[in-house]
């Protein structure tokens, strides 16, 4: 908080937040590389409506740099609308980001009132939100990772249905337990039934070769 | 401070040191009427247009972020 001394805090607030006059009374930022008014208009309430346009460099840290290479070169671009209202001594500013916003998107909304306390001070009320469309992407990993787990289970299961009725014959549904018990019985039998049938032909094969030396002889 | 059209920075202080004598002697104490900077203002903001239609895209954005009141923080 600082003093509030009417006007000329007031405009004191002005040039250092918005940078009326920046360039003498108010102190270099070296990040901020440039600003213009885009849009002033004083409405018939006596309010003064203002959007500026800032540029300032792009300070990422050198591990963001290495996973968006993209966004590297270009610098930030920034709004920043306000709402000076002299006769209630408020002013209102909203400051966003309207580039790399798919990376991170940061808004500020500062309120400048006289505090209810002492009229002597200037109370500012800050609120600030901070989104990304990675926090959407790594949502979207995961409900991917989990639907895909979900069919995966699901085509295991259909799999398994496929195979035990087919076991089962179309017979009424079993446990797992019994009707693995069934398929090792019939797998048996199977084995089984296999290796005399294949002793028979064996036997057959072997008739048929005497007979035909026979004939030769 | 420099505008984002280096060209135009000259006009731009012209313009900024303007209001900003409109806006300690004038707004601040209770009139707002007779605004005296707006052909400088006019003048600036031609020059600027030109630059930033290429390149910044701040068309149709509502002002104040359409009067954000968000209870929570969300994604």
């Amino acid at each position: 908080m600082w003093p509030w001394k009417e006007q000329s805090s007031s405009l004191a607030v002005w040039r250092s937040k918005c940078g009326a006059g920046r360039d003498s009374t108010s102190s270099p930022s070296k990040h901020v590389l440039t600003e213009d008014i885009v849009h002033r208009e004083v409405t018939p309430d006596q309010k003064l409506l203002s959007r500026r346009l800032l540029t300032k460099t792009n300070r990422m840290p050198r591990w963001a740099e290495r996973l968006f290479p993209a966004n590297v070169a270009h610098s930030v671009y920034i709004l920043e609308d306000s709402i000076v209202d002299p006769q209630n001594q408020t002013m209102t500013t909203f400051t966003w980001n309207i580039n790399h916003a798919r990376l991170m998107v940061v808004e500020e909304r500062c309120v400048y009132c006289v505090n209810s306390d002492n009229s002597g001070w200037t109370e500012i009320r800050r609120e600030a939100w901070v989104s990304s469309s990675l926090f959407g992407v790594s949502r979207a990993v995961q409900e991917f990772g989990l639907a895909r787990f979900k069919s995966n289970v699901t085509k295991t299961m259909k799999g398994f249905e496929y195979i035990l009725a087919k076991l089962q014959g179309e017979s009424p549904s079993k446990t797992l337990v019994e009707t693995a018990k069934e398929a090792k019985e019939k797998a048996k039998e199977t084995a089984l039934a296999a290796t005399e049938k294949a002793k028979d032909l064996a036997s057959k094969a072997a008739g048929k070769q005497q007979q035909q030396r026979q004939h030769f002889v | 401070m420099n505008s984002v059209g280096e060209a135009c920075t000259d006009m731009k202080r012209e313009y900024d040191q303007c209001f900003n004598r409109w806006f300690a002697e004038k707004f601040l104490k209770g009139d707002g009427s007779g605004d005296p900077c707006t052909d400088l203002f006019k003048r600036y903001q031609q020059c600027v247009q030109a630059i930033k239609e290429k390149e910044i895209p701040i068309e149709g954005l509502e002002f104040m972020g359409h009067g954000k009141e968000k209870p929570e923080s969300s994604s």
